[in-house]
Formats: C-alpha cells, structure tokens, sequence
C-alpha cells in the first residue's frame, strides 16, 4: 500500500515537472520540423515567464498574465525569424542571444517597474495564479486508495495548463500527420526549395512555425511563473528550455516520442527528489551530490545511446535562399 | 596595486561605507533582504549613504570588491559565504579597508568574520515544528548543499527529536551549486514531495527557493517554516514560524562600530544569548503558534542561554 501511494505521488509530480518541458518541447518541434534550430526556447520560456508574472501581479488576472506570456514568446520568436528567416542568421548564435537578452532584459524590467530587485511581487491574490482544479469527488475518492488515489492525485488536482499541454501531444500529431499545413510544415524542413517550386512561400511556412512555437513557449512559461509557483525569479527557468530540446532530439522531432521522454526527464527529475536521504536497498544513503547528477547522466547515457541514429529534419539549420 | 587607491579620492573624515550581497539578491526576502535592511537602517539613522552590489555571476565578487575600495570604500561589508575567497584575495590588496564578512572566517589583521549560531535558532524551529506536526513526520528543504544548511540541519532535527523522540524527519537539499538559492518550483517539488510522504511542516533554509516551499505549503494547507528574514508575513497563517537570523544587526553593527572607531578585526560568533538568532512570533503567526508552543520555546530558549542545554554544531566530516 505504501509502495502505491509512493507510484501515484511519483507520477503526480513527474506530471507537474513535465509539463513546462513538453510545452516547450512541443514548440520546439515545430520550430524544427520547419527547418528552424530553436535554442531560443530557454529564452522565450524565461521572457514569457516574466511577462505573465508581471502582468498577473499588475492586473491580478493569471489569464491577462497567459495573454501576456504568449505575446512576448511570440515576438521573441519573431525577432529570431527576423534574424534568421528574412536576414539568413545562423540560428543558433540568434537563439543564443535571444537567450541572453532576455536574462538580462528580464530582471533589469522587473528592477525598473516593481523595485523588487528583479523579482515580480508574489501571486496571492485570488485569479493571480493557474490553481489546481479539483474535479468531483476527489475527496471522496481518497477513502479508496485504489483506484481513488489514482483518480485523486493524478486526474484531479492538476491546473488547467497541464490538461492544456497533454492535450496538445495528439492534437500536434495530427496537425503535423494530417493537415494540409503540416504536410507543408515538414516539407520545408526537408526541402525547402520543393516547397518553393510548388509555389508556397518558404519564409512565410516557417515564420507561422515560429509563432506557433512562441505561443507554447508562452504557456510553458507561464505554467513555471504563475502555476508552479507565485512570481518571477532571475533565471527561474534553469535550463528548462536546453532540457526540453534535449526532449525533442532524444523525441526524434516526434510528438509521441517527445511526451515520452519529457515523462522520462520528469521521472527521473520527481525521482531523485525523493531519493535523497532515504536509504536504497544494497547501497544504502546514496550521496546528495550523485542523486542530483542522476537525471543528467541519464540524459547524456540516453542521448549517447541515439547517436548516429537521430532523424533531424534534413535542412534543419541551414538557412533558405532563394536564389540558390 | 596600491597607488591606485589615492587619499586625496577620500578626505579625510569621509566615512563610506559599502556593502556586496551575494546570490539571490538583495530582494530574496530572506537573508540577503535582512542584510539590506541592516544597511538601510544605518543609513537612515546617520545619514551616511552606502555603496552595494548585487552579484549576478561568481566572477563578478573579486572586482565588485576591487572597485568599491579603490573608489574610496572606508568598509566593506561582503554577505555570504562564497564571497570568502573573494574577501581574502582583495582584503590583503588593500590592507587599509576594513572587510566584515558574514557567514565565513577568513583571518586576516583587516577583516572582521561574523557568523552566527544557527543550530540554536534551527532547534527552536525543530521543536516548534514536532509541537505541531500531527503526523510526526516534519521536513527540511536546504539550498545549496553546504556545511553551513547543514548546520540548520541538525539544529532543527535535534529540536525535533528532543520533543518527539519517534519524530521523522525528511531532509532535501536543493542542489550543489548556488544556483539552488533561487530555484522556487524545485522548492515548492521537494516540499510537495515531504508533504506527500505525511510530513505537515516544512522548514526551509533555502533563500529565493524557499519562496516555492512557503508557497506550497499554503498551497497544500500545510505549515512552513520561515528562513533567515522574518518571513512570516509572506504567507500569514500558514508559517509556522521563523529562524532568524540578524544580519541586518551583524551589517548595521559593523558599519556603525567602523564609523565610531570601535571596529574589531577577527571573529565574532552571534547566539540566541547575543540576539543574533531567534524564532520569530508575530502578529502573522500567531493563529498557528499557541501560547503553549510559545511558551516551551522560551524555557528551551532560557536553557540554551544560560548553557543548560547544548546544542550540536554541525562539523564537516
């Protein structure tokens, strides 16, 4: 019985690591897929996470704060395409910088508008925040521990962007399998210059790509800033946005593959949480330092196992000219 | 090196004081906000402005310090214990500033090292906690995995136990480098995690990453304990308490002792005897700390005052 409750809080709290990493990773993907290197994910995650912070503190509306993240992520992602769409930048040294920029940009607007020292004021106010929704009976639920705790502790209980991201996964795999746009999506990422003969703008496909990950982006930030927890903090994100396109690689640029290893990164992450200070059959109290590597050196051991093997889109990274 | 720092940049008389914040900021609300209260307060009492710097990377500390003496700085008060290195390497540059360090020893004739007795506010925190846990399990979330948290570590356990011998104790530590001072949604995931494991108090000693603690444990209903500032206002009714711990004293002392002539260069070690750590009961908290909890502090308090009772320091292994 203790076993089970320990699996169901497992899983609750993998759930509640993974969603800002599949939101991102989502976005990632069809920045991608499109032909587009994202590495400014950490950026727009961070900007977006400011941005809802703020506005959520100024308004108290964590949806004026949603609205917010998201346009900010979004024109994060437009000043990339600007730079590698339209002017042909190498789009990592763009994503880098966006990155940067906003580590900086972040807390010197936050120091100038609340005099927090870069800090947002905290979220407590009622509306401020994405709260965890409790579905009927969850209580009543509990007094059955199976399969009541299941229902209690992993339906019920988690907030609205974290329903908003699951549901995301299927919904991506048919827009890019399936639509029109899609189709179009993943061909430019392979071969832009087809696309082009058959008459459809390159430059326009992969800026709608960009937007569409700056929007998720803008959610996935958000989820850390105003459902995780109750304000912006300097470089809260901590290499969030590098973890989630190590998610998409490791994905192979995938949807269902991506939410697997999202969970996967999660596990681990929720896992070492609660392994720490407890003492492990054969090998007793493992040190705090090797529990707090594990998810990293399984990361690495993951993604060395993929070499050689990784599907990239074929022109990813490579900037489009026309004329060539 | 030396002929940088020319006399005629300082008239005689000119007395200013300065002071470098470590990680977090100055605004954590926590222990670095404690320090700049500390600054604030003499400035407003004497008049005399101060020099800060807030860090934003490790690099930045040795020039920070650097430039605020060559700038003319009388003393230089540097917060926390990763600035050591950085004290001692600038302090013998400049012998003729002062340099009060919290948080760390570092021997040499021109700085002072203050620090101060956490285990024994910690304790306090440990049985207020094992007072009021229902379940008997209660938890700690530490920042940075140092000889230091570990110190509120024990405190707080050996408070815990001394009440309730069965009492469980959960122990997290954030991470290993000082990025794990302002991470709050690992914060509010470890606690999450203590409180999904039975415990119903929570003490954090974890600077900015205390904040997602604090929050989730309002989130979930449960109580927390606060950090370093007196934190709690931050979530009213759901911290249990706080274990203060007076840098703002250690930082106004200092520059008021440098401006009066009295400072002293070597170590000075803060207790509950000399106010320097304490458990905080407020207006805020009031509703959760009974009168009887209170009142089991204080003899505890009196006892480690007057040597009665010892409380365990933390050594390194």
């Amino acid at each position: 019985m203790e076993t089970y409750t320990l699996i169901i809080l497992l899983l609750a709290a993998t759930l509640r690591v993974a969603t800002p990493l599949l939101l991102a990773a989502l976005g990632g993907m069809f920045s991608e897929r499109a032909g587009v290197i994202d590495l400014g994910l950490e950026g727009k995650l961070l900007g977006a996470a400011f941005a809802s912070a703020a506005v959520s503190a100024v308004t108290g509306s964590a949806w004026l704060g949603l609205g917010a993240g998201i346009l900010t992520a979004v024109g994060l992602a437009l000043i990339i395409g600007f730079a590698c769409i339209t002017h042909r930048g190498n789009q990592v040294v763009a994503g880098m910088a966006i990155t940067l920029m906003v580590g900086g940009l972040g807390p010197t607007l936050g120091l100038a508008w609340f005099n927090l020292g870069g800090q947002t004021p905290q979220l407590d106010g009622a509306g401020q925040r994405f709260t965890a929704l409790v579905w009927p009976w969850a209580q009543t639920a509990r007094e059955h521990p199976w399969p009541g705790l299941l229902y209690a502790e992993l339906l019920s209980g988690q907030n609205l962007l974290v329903y908003v991201a699951a549901l995301l996964v299927p919904v991506s795999g048919w827009i890019l399998a399936q639509t029109r746009f899609g189709l179009r999506l993943r061909a430019v990422g392979e071969n832009p210059h087809a696309v082009e003969t058959a008459g459809i703008s390159v430059t326009w496909l992969r800026y709608r790509a960009l937007m569409i990950s700056g929007v998720l982006c803008g959610v996935a930030g958000t989820y850390l800033a105003t459902a995780a927890s109750a304000g912006f903090v300097r470089d809260m994100t901590a290499g969030k946005g590098y973890l989630a396109l190590a998610a998409l690689i490791f994905g192979q640029w995938r949807p269902w593959p991506t939410l697997g290893a999202c969970l996967l990164f999660a596990f681990t992450d929720a896992l070492a949480t609660r392994c720490q200070g407890v003492a492990l059959p054969l090998v007793g109290v493992m040190p705090v330092q090797f529990i707090l590597a594990l998810p990293y050196a399984l990361t690495v051991v993951l993604l060395a196992g993929l070499a050689g093997k990784t599907l990239a889109p074929r022109a990813l990274g490579i900037p489009y000219a026309k004329d060539k | 090196m030396l002929a940088f720092v020319s006399p005629a940049l300082r008239a005689a008389g000119d007395f200013l004081p300065a002071i470098v914040f470590d990680f977090g900021g100055k605004f954590d609300r926590s222990f670095n906000q404690s320090a700049s209260e500390g600054a604030e307060r003499f400035k407003k009492e004497t008049g005399v402005a101060y020099r800060e710097f807030e860090i934003t990377n490790a690099a930045q500390r040795e020039q920070a310090m650097a430039q605020l003496a060559k700038r003319g700085a009388t003393i230089i008060v540097a917060v926390g214990f990763t600035q050591a290195s950085a004290v001692e390497k600038v302090a013998k540059q400049f012998p003729q500033v002062k340099f009060t360090i919290v948080d760390a020893v570092v021997d040499l004739p021109n700085v002072q090292s203050v620090n101060f007795r956490e285990q024994e506010s910690s304790y306090l925190c440990g049985m207020a906690a094992a007072l009021a846990s229902k379940t008997g399990k209660v938890g700690f979330v530490g920042g940075m995995d140092i000889p230091l948290i570990r110190k509120f570590a024990l405190g707080y356990l050996e408070g815990a136990r001394r009440v309730n011998p069965q009492v469980e104790v959960f122990q997290n530590m954030t991470g290993t480098t000082p990025a794990a001072w302002g991470d709050p949604t690992k914060g509010a995931e470890l606690a999450r995690s203590q409180f999904g494991r039975g415990a119903d108090v929570v003490f954090h000693a974890a600077g900015a990453t205390g904040l997602g603690v604090m929050q989730a444990a309002k989130d979930l209903g449960k109580l927390s304990i606060g950090c370093d500032s007196n934190q709690n206002y931050l979530q009213p009714g759901s911290v249990l308490t706080s274990a203060v711990k007076r840098v703002d004293v250690a930082v106004y002392t200092a520059f008021k002792s440098a401006r009066e002539g009295k400072w002293r260069a070597g170590p000075i070690v803060l207790g509950l005897a000399e106010q320097g750590v304490d458990y905080a009961l407020d207006e805020h908290n009031r509703s959760v700390m009974s009168a009887k909890m209170a009142e089991a502090l204080n003899a505890a308090k009196s006892d480690i005052i007057s040597g009665k009772l010892k409380v365990a320091e933390y050594r390194t292994p």
